[in-house]
């Protein structure tokens, strides 16, 4: 991965926490994403990784701590307010989350309708074509989300979730429950639209492949901390046990 | 049975809560008027052809089961009144609101359940939509406003179907059967059934929009979710058109 960053942070996190009842999931996450730079989050199942980018996006309430992105603190906006940081933050779902009883033709449709994007019929089409074709899947546009596989329904859901041109993407899972081989292909279509659409990522993920290949920094969250964070070479060739064991298991 | 007790306070509390903020959010823009009349016309073009065929064939039953009795006592001149009254007074509402607590109920609840297990209601939540507007609003309006609608069809093809009938064993005239029907139907027996078929309307929608909205237990709790509505509606009708028949008879009394 070999996107440029800069020293603008787009996500800050201090001290995050958030529990469910006893279970005290984030405790104490610290974080942040520069513009440009596509970070990966390890963490083994439970750990609160899909916890911590629903935080982010607002769809899940904080309980304690500092949460700015793209400048505004998500806790204290508005309904109003966190639907226009919305239309700057993609977020592809684990299972691609298209709506069923829509065509993928209106699937793309609707975060443009919502948003309010170019309401001329026309504009709008050619964004849709635009976001289908820069995933490579341009022929499927009039076709159901039950007629499509598990990897095209992926690929859909990463061109709805373009088709803002957000500044951030959240990947949730990009390559959970496919095959290894679509996996990187997958891998490496979101390596190609962060560079063509030149977003920040945080992409949460157990696939070290996927994170090798799409990532700049590697984060591990343990515990609901910040355990430790490094580039991919320098996670691997680390001693410390977490570190070692985490690679180890995910590997196995 | 403490805890079913308990249980069964919790619910009600939060189908309250939840039918409150119905009213706080309908109020206020922006209105989902597209989506409204989808629903609209989702609800009553797929619902009217089992209502319809169900209306009917209760016409048919009824008339066929009381027309010996009234026979025996020389009161089939009785029937199409008699008919009309129970029709549109008691069975037509109740029985559209039964099948609709059945077919849109169970499909709305396992709809918005296998929405929010696929994570949909979240995406939606994402692109800048308010899923609470967008799914339960729409919903809950459309069944209020399209409820009547059936209930009405139904009557109108249920007293087809004992109309039928009257013709076939009593050389009835289709005029004549619904000159008597109308000559003994007064507002005071149509209006109250088309007032409590807006409750029943609301009260299936919403109690399919809260099962399907609070679901969880993943794909397995979609079926169980879809059949707490069904069980949860069905049960309010009958409630609620007890309330409505106290209400209409002190008007009666009157």
């Amino acid at each position: 991965m070999e996107n440029e960053t800069t020293n603008n942070s787009v996500i800050e996190i201090e001290e995050l926490y958030k529990s469910f009842g006893d279970n005290h999931v984030l405790r104490g996450f610290t974080f942040t994403l520069q513009e440009g730079e596509n970070v990966a989050v390890l963490g083994k199942s439970g750990s609160g990784k899909s916890v911590l980018i629903k935080c982010i996006i607002g769809l899940i309430p904080i309980d304690q701590g500092n949460l700015i992105v793209l400048g505004k603190s998500i806790p204290d906006l508005k309904r109003k307010e966190l639907d226009l940081i919305r239309k700057d933050v993609g977020f592809l779902f684990q299972g691609a989350a298209l709506y069923d009883s829509m065509s993928v033709k209106e699937n793309l449709e609707f975060p443009l309708r919502r948003h309010r994007e170019n309401r001329s019929g026309i504009s709008l089409h050619k964004k849709i074509e635009e976001a289908l074709d820069s995933v490579g899947l341009l022929h499927t546009l009039h076709l159901m989300p039950s007629e499509l596989s598990g990897g095209m329904k992926k690929r859909v859901a990463l061109a709805r979730t373009l088709i803002l041109r957000p500044k951030i993407i959240l990947y949730d899972e990009p390559t959970g429950g496919l095959d290894p081989i679509t996996g990187k292909e997958i891998s490496h279509l979101i390596n190609n639209v962060q560079s063509l659409y030149k977003a920040s990522a945080v992409i949460i993920t157990h696939d070290l492949a996927c994170a090798k290949i799409t990532t700049n920094r590697i984060v591990i969250l343990s515990n609901g901390i910040n355990y430790t964070e490094g580039t991919y070479d320098k996670l691997k060739q680390s001693t410390d046990p977490v570190v070692e064991e985490f690679f180890e298991e995910i590997a196995a | 049975m403490f805890s079913q007790i308990k249980k069964f306070i919790i619910t009600t509390g939060e189908i309250t809560s939840f039918s409150l903020s119905y009213f706080k959010e309908a109020l206020f823009p922006p209105y989902e008027f597209q989506e409204l009349l989808r629903q609209c016309y989702l609800l009553g073009n797929k619902s009217i052809g089992l209502v319809g065929s169900t209306g009917f064939i209760m016409g048919i039953v009824l008339t066929l089961q009381t027309r010996p009795t009234l026979v025996e006592f020389g009161a089939e001149s009785w029937m199409p009144s008699m008919v009309g009254i129970a029709i549109v007074r008691e069975i037509g509402p109740v029985i559209t609101a039964l099948i609709c607590a059945g077919k849109v109920g169970s499909g709305i609840s396992a709809e918005l359940a296998s929405m929010k297990v696929t994570e949909q209601i979240d995406a939606m939540e994402v692109s800048g939509t308010n899923p609470f507007k967008y799914l339960v609003i729409t919903r809950v309006t459309a069944a209020t406003l399209m409820l009547p609608v059936l209930v009405v069809s139904a009557d109108v093809i249920s007293l087809g179907g004992s109309s039928l009938v009257e013709y076939l064993k009593g050389g009835v005239s289709l005029q004549l059967y619904f000159n008597k029907v109308f000559d003994y139907l007064n507002y005071g027996d149509l209006i109250p059934s088309i007032i409590k078929s807006f409750f029943f309307g609301f009260a299936i929608a919403i109690v399919a929009c809260y099962k399907g909205f609070t679901s969880s237990k993943g794909t397995e709790g979609v079926g169980r979710t879809a059949n707490q509505a069904v069980v949860i509606s069905s049960m309010l009708v009958f409630i609620i058109d007890f309330i409505a028949v106290l209400i209409s008879d002190i008007f009666y009394e009157l």
